[in-house]
């Protein structure tokens, strides 16, 4: 395998706060990845630090062989790394099929964007298949749930068919059905892509990941197959731990 | 499959009433009109028209790409001068200086005005210099993600810098008078009818190319990339593209029309002075397109001709009260009908669809979807 992604003491600071405190990622080809860790960790900064949304501080970010950190957000993107947000933003006044055309037209000379879209291309349909959203196609974006407009998101984001997609926590504010549909989209575009998933849901993390990275406060506290990390006793403390603190109490009371 | 085919169908529908729609106006514009309308009140269509031709480029910037600009003054000023400064110098005739510069005691033609000697460099930088002035404003401003209120503050401040840089020079630009007595342009005498008359058609031909244009724009994934950056600029960003670009051109081109109306206003109205080009005229142009409608093209050239005519016909009545009420149609608009009158329009329409819809089940026209969240794959 060939390593994608190799992110070395990366500090990201906010008036002082160094909430990316030197952080060391390896991504390889073709991975899977889970970014866990309590809040406040530092999983959105990284992902916004490697995307050209927050400035670093020190370190670096090579992606494909090239240094990322330095050039503004839609070079990012050009060069191959896509991302979504926590809350999904879509365009609300334009149609499903307007937002997956024009996620798909990035790479069109400017002066083609002048012309009218004429019916819908293959790869368009296809991606509207794949996330489900096909017979949505002609509605306002405006008209979906939450749940369908992260899978628009995603949508958008596989039609541009980049080599690196950072997911920040996908299935956030979706239901049991929409977290296991998710959970399947996820799985077949990991067959050819190769995905990093910030996620909070353990149940959904302990279904869906085999290599998980634990963040806390910043910096990389362990990594490795979920079950591994699961079984770590400073993960137990700082993260899973707390969790079970909670249930004893509430148990207790 | 039952979701998608009444949006489709209408979709084209709308296409054909859209074209039908322009093509009446359009003849309206160039047959009806000039056909009933007496001299003097056809020379003041003229003029709304050429108002009529900024409020599209405003509808452009601003409702699609929800740049307020209340600095379009400048622009419809830069066309202006640039007209009124070729017709000067024709004027005065080969090596003179015109009328105004003499009383000024300026003797010599100022190297500014050289190049507007020449139609060849006058006529194109009627256009090309609002366009380059706008381009250079946007791409600084919208480079540092300036947006929203301080740009509108931004552009006003232009508005008002440009006005006294324009009273400061008067041995250059007339000062306060601007540029006027204008008898001639291209060998016509301005106060013949008939020429005024040509006038009309051309303003009304050039208002129908720009409409053209900024539909054009609009329907193609340029127009949709515009409203994305509206309503999500940092979105826009992370599908790959430079908002930067985007938002300058349809700024560049705004500045563009209004250039071309300022241009064509001189000739018409026979003046291009500080007063017609600064804060307040700036500010009303952007009140038309609130007035008429900022989401369509039709609605800022309704609202631009409906506000002027009432502007010139209430303003002999109630010479004080005018702008009593222009104030106040434009808190009402705002407050109660943020789509203006086009808008209204919509409403109606709206309101039709549901009535001719309503023995269908619900589920058909899309109503269900929010309800519907298993989506079979």
């Amino acid at each position: 395998m060939t390593t994608i992604l190799e992110i070395r003491g990366l500090v990201t600071s906010f008036d002082g706060f160094r909430a990316v405190d030197g952080v060391d990622l390896t991504i390889e080809e073709g991975e899977i990845r889970f970014l866990i860790g309590p809040n406040g960790a530092g999983k959105t900064t990284l992902i916004d630090t490697i995307t050209g949304l927050a400035k670093a501080a020190a370190g670096s970010v090579c992606f494909a062989g090239k240094e990322m950190l330095g050039l503004k957000e839609y070079e990012v993107v050009r060069e191959g790394i896509g991302r979504t947000f926590q809350t999904p933003t879509v365009f609300e006044q334009l149609s499903v099929i307007e937002n997956i055309d024009l996620a798909a037209s990035f790479r069109r000379p400017f002066i083609s964007l002048l012309r009218r879209r004429r019916g819908i291309d293959d790869a368009i349909a296809r991606v509207l298949d794949e996330v489900g959203l096909a017979e949505f196609g002609p509605l306002p974006a405006g008209t979906l749930s939450h749940g369908q407009r992260q899978w628009l998101e995603i949508g958008m984001l596989l039609v541009q068919n980049p080599r690196l997609l950072l997911l920040d926590e996908p299935v956030a504010g979706m239901t049991k059905e929409e977290r296991t549909r998710t959970g399947e989209l996820l799985q077949g575009i990991a067959l050819n892509h190769t995905v990093v998933v910030i996620e909070h849901d353990m149940d959904f993390v302990r279904r869906y990941a085999s290599q998980v990275t634990v963040l806390h406060e910043g910096k990389v506290l362990c990594e490795g197959p979920i079950a591994e990390v699961q079984a770590d006793p400073i993960v137990q403390e700082v993260y899973l731990g707390r969790a079970a603190d909670r249930t004893a109490h509430q148990e207790a009371g | 499959m039952k979701v998608s085919m009444p949006g489709a169908g209408g979709g084209t529908r709308r296409v054909w009433y859209g074209r039908l729609g322009f093509a009446l106006v359009a003849l309206g514009l160039l047959v009806l009109v000039p056909a009933t309308l007496s001299d003097f009140s056809l020379n003041l269509m003229t003029k709304y028209l050429c108002y009529a031709i900024i409020a599209v480029g405003i509808g452009l910037a601003w409702g699609q790409g929800g740049m307020l600009t209340l600095g379009q003054g400048v622009f419809f000023g830069l066309g202006g001068y640039a007209m009124g400064m070729y017709l000067k110098l024709q004027a005065a005739g080969p090596g003179k200086v015109p009328d105004f510069m003499s009383w000024s005691g300026v003797e010599k033609l100022p190297l500014l005005w050289r190049p507007f000697q020449y139609a060849w460099v006058a006529l194109p930088a009627i256009v090309i210099v609002p366009m380059a002035v706008a381009a250079a404003l946007g791409a600084m401003v919208f480079r540092r993600r300036v947006r929203g209120a301080y740009f509108a503050i931004l552009t006003q401040a232009l508005a008002a810098a440009f006005v006294i840089l324009l009273i400061g020079e008067q041995g250059y630009t007339g000062g306060t008078n601007g540029l006027t007595n204008f008898t001639q342009a291209f060998g016509f005498d301005l106060a013949d009818p008939a020429n005024q008359r040509t006038l009309y058609f051309v303003t009304a031909a050039v208002l129908c190319g720009v409409f053209l244009l900024a539909r054009q724009l609009m329907a193609s994934r340029y127009g949709r990339l515009l409203v994305a950056v509206r309503d999500g600029e940092e979105r826009v960003r992370f599908l790959g593209y430079n908002p930067t670009v985007i938002k300058v051109l349809a700024f560049s081109v705004s500045a563009g029309m209004a250039g071309l109306a300022g241009a064509l206003f001189v000739p018409v109205v026979g003046i291009i002075s500080p007063a017609l080009l600064g804060v307040v005229p700036s500010i009303e142009m952007v009140i038309w397109v609130a007035l008429g409608g900022r989401s369509s093209l039709v609605g800022p050239v309704l609202g631009a001709v409906a506000v002027n005519y009432a502007k010139t016909s209430l303003s002999n009545r109630f010479p004080s009260g005018w702008l009593y009420l222009e104030g106040l149609l434009f808190v009402v608009v705002v407050g109660f009908a943020p789509m203006g009158l086009a808008g209204l329009a919509g409403y109606g329409r709206n309101a039709l669809d549901r009535l001719r819809r309503s023995p269908a089940p619900a589920p058909q026209d899309g109503t269900g979807v929010l309800e519907d969240r298993k989506v079979p794959v």
